[in-house]
């Protein structure tokens, strides 16, 4: 998962503090694994670098960093960019397209044409593996076909995933 | 405006059933020897656009153009006729006339447009050996499998060589394998005849044996062709 795009489009929803960034990611998406407080910093200064987000305000006071960020032009079309471009089909997708699902959700985007697009995406790929399971032998047939089921598996959480939107979209934004 | 090059193209089809809208707005097009997926969640309208898409059933708005003819501007009998002779159908349980044997049954169409029996028969017979079911000739379809019996009403759909195949979850009642079988020889033969097909499912696997798919969600179909790539 992308640790930049994500603590930008959690930007996107406004200005944060450092740890005040942390805390929202670790929130929605770090469940099993929260960021160290050194990861944020880092991403943070390779995005300032990178011109993506901009220093709003720095406070005196506790803690590391009192730094305010807030997310440029180029930092929002770069989160419309990672949004919109599906990801490759590979296992243990559902982290990242959950992220952005959830981004979508949280920054007002079409969050149901991103599964489309996503789906399309997972569909192209299984289309290459029908076909060569068609003219392929039997053993192509059955590493085509393990790879189907796992495609088939993260296309039936994304169907599920679409059929919930309106139910997430009012837990992300209540 | 239809699609350059589309053999069948609908427009702002709208069609609500009661209270409830089935079909806002949608379009949808197929050229020849293209097989299209029709997706989508269950109540999106998918079923409604192939009925639509077929002259079973009329929308309350929009057009549909097959071989640049208007469809809903055909009398029921041109229509019938379109059915019967150009385009084919398969559904989810084979629908097999009971009483008949599977070679009948396959020659029904032909039968329908006024062929002699043993000719039609002869031209079943072909279509049966080409879906792996020449076995069961003479067996009606109690006396088959489900898969054996899926196999037959492809056979049946294509017997007329239809310019349009008309598949509404062609495998819904079949295990994986026979499953996968029946789309592989469904699209083999529909390419080889250049028919165009449009089919419904709600099944990746079998979605994957299409060129491209439609997504219809709330009444509307996305073609999703081109999406998401740079």
């Amino acid at each position: 998962m992308s640790i930049g795009h994500t603590l930008l489009g959690l930007l996107e929803t406004g200005p944060r503090h450092g740890y005040d960034l942390k805390r929202a990611f670790d929130a929605r998406f770090g469940q099993d694994r929260p960021l160290h407080y050194g990861q944020v910093y880092s991403t943070m200064s390779r995005l300032l670098k990178n011109g993506l987000v901009e220093v709003e305000g720095i406070e005196q006071g506790e803690g590391p960093d009192r730094k305010r960020y807030a997310i440029t032009d180029a930092g929002i079309t770069d989160v419309e960019r990672w949004l919109v471009q599906p990801e490759k089909p590979e296992p243990y997708l559902q982290s990242t397209l959950y992220t952005k699902v959830v981004l979508a959700l949280l920054t007002g985007r079409d969050a149901a044409g991103l599964l489309d697009a996503q789906r399309s995406e997972h569909l192209r790929l299984m289309r290459g593996l029908t076909e060569r399971k068609r003219s392929g032998d039997l053993a192509d047939q059955l590493i085509c076909d393990h790879a189907l089921f796992h495609l088939e598996a993260d296309l039936r959480w994304l169907e599920l995933t679409a059929a919930r939107l309106d139910q997430l979209g009012k837990t992300v934004r209540p | 405006m239809t699609p350059a090059g589309s053999l069948l193209a609908a427009t702002g089809l709208r069609k609500a059933y009661g209270p409830t809208t089935a079909l806002d707005g949608a379009e949808f097009s197929v050229h020849p020897g293209e097989v299209v997926a029709v997706m989508g969640p269950s109540g999106s309208g998918k079923s409604t656009l192939l009925h639509c898409l077929a002259g079973i059933v009329r929308p309350d708005a929009g057009s549909v153009t097959y071989d640049g003819r208007d469809l809903l501007a055909m009398s029921d009998a041109e229509r019938s006729a379109l059915r019967r002779g150009e385009f084919g159908f398969v559904f989810q349980f084979g629908r097999l006339v009971p009483e008949l044997t599977c070679v009948e049954n396959t020659a029904l169409p032909l039968r329908l447009a006024g062929l002699k029996r043993k000719k039609a028969e002869a031209r079943a017979m072909e279509w049966l050996e080409r879906l792996e079911v020449a076995d069961a000739r003479d067996k009606r379809p109690a006396e088959v499998s489900g898969g054996q019996g899926q196999r037959v009403a492809v056979a049946r759909a294509l017997v007329t060589t239809p310019r349009v195949v008309f598949a509404d979850e062609p495998t819904g009642a079949l295990d994986s394998l026979n499953g996968e079988r029946v789309m592989e020889l469904l699209t083999a033969a529909a390419r080889d005849t250049h028919a165009a097909v449009v089919l419904v499912t709600h099944e990746a696997r079998v979605a994957a044996y299409s060129d491209r798919e439609v997504i219809v969600r709330d009444g509307r179909a996305r073609d999703m062709a081109g999406v998401g790539r740079p």
